[in-house]
């Protein structure tokens, strides 16, 4: 059993789903901001605001920020498996990753709430 | 070579030392552009945020991104990061397909991977002109 602590669930599979479902969630997420540029005349401060005042662009934004932050540690944490071989070293930049991501989740909590 | 020659080993296996003529498949190309376009878009989440709240925060401070993003030098800068976005994007639905079983030969991966790289050209292109 190879020791998996820092990833995301622990277990290959759960991450490989987790990866996957956060894609298709993020996508979803990206079409609907294209779609929002590419049909909207003259986005504008106004504009803007009331995208992200409506309340399910605010849940699906907080659906993305969360899908963004897994999605994005089980992406690093695979690359620095694969390619940082000192497990001190490995290590660090895990802890380092974990806190970036978790104060991104808090500050973008912060942001969809503050509108 | 001549080390080769002092060994028991079969002699006639294939050498080759000279990186600079081993040529990634395009499938590999891919996966790595993959993995690099995923890291470049990690680090750029603190400024994607930043600019998410400032331009939510006031009239004032969006138009000053507004202001901000009419420059040459930050459009093509922004056009890296949205470049970023859909190779990664691209390749991800890539994947997605290989994991319901579409493509999953390695010729059909191979004419996936060519079609990633002309839909991003595409894509990125477009995106290039609408910014412009």
């Amino acid at each position: 059993m190879v020791n998996n602590a820092l990833s995301f669930t622990g277990n290959g599979l759960r991450d490989w789903i987790v990866q996957r479902i956060t894609a298709v969630i993020l996508a979803l997420y990206t079409f609907f901001m294209v779609g929002y540029f590419l049909l909207t005349p003259e986005v504008n401060f106004t504009s803007w605001q009331t995208l992200f005042a409506s309340r399910w662009v605010s849940i699906f934004t907080l659906l993305a920020l969360g899908g963004l932050i897994l999605h994005s540690w089980v992406g690093i944490w695979t690359i620095l498996t694969d390619y940082v071989k000192p497990a001190a070293l490995r290590f660090t930049i895990e802890i380092i990753v974990i806190l970036a991501l978790i104060s991104y989740f808090v500050w973008g909590i912060e942001v969809i709430w503050s509108v | 070579m001549g080390c080769g020659e002092s060994l028991t080993v079969k002699k006639n296996r294939p050498v080759n030392l000279r990186l600079t003529t081993i040529r990634f498949p395009c499938t590999a190309i891919v996966s790595i552009l993959h993995r690099a376009s995923g890291v470049i878009l990690f680090l750029f989440i603190p400024l994607l945020l930043w600019l998410l709240e400032k331009s939510l925060h006031s009239a004032a401070d969006f138009a000053a991104i507004s202001e901000c993003f009419a420059s040459p030098v930050s459009k093509l800068f922004l056009l890296g990061l949205v470049a970023a976005l859909s190779f990664h994007l691209i390749a991800g639905i890539r994947h997605l397909l290989m994991d319901i079983g579409v493509g999953e030969s390695k010729c059909a991966g191979t004419m996936s991977a060519i079609l990633v790289f002309i839909l991003s050209i595409i894509v990125i292109g477009l995106l290039g002109v609408w910014l412009w």
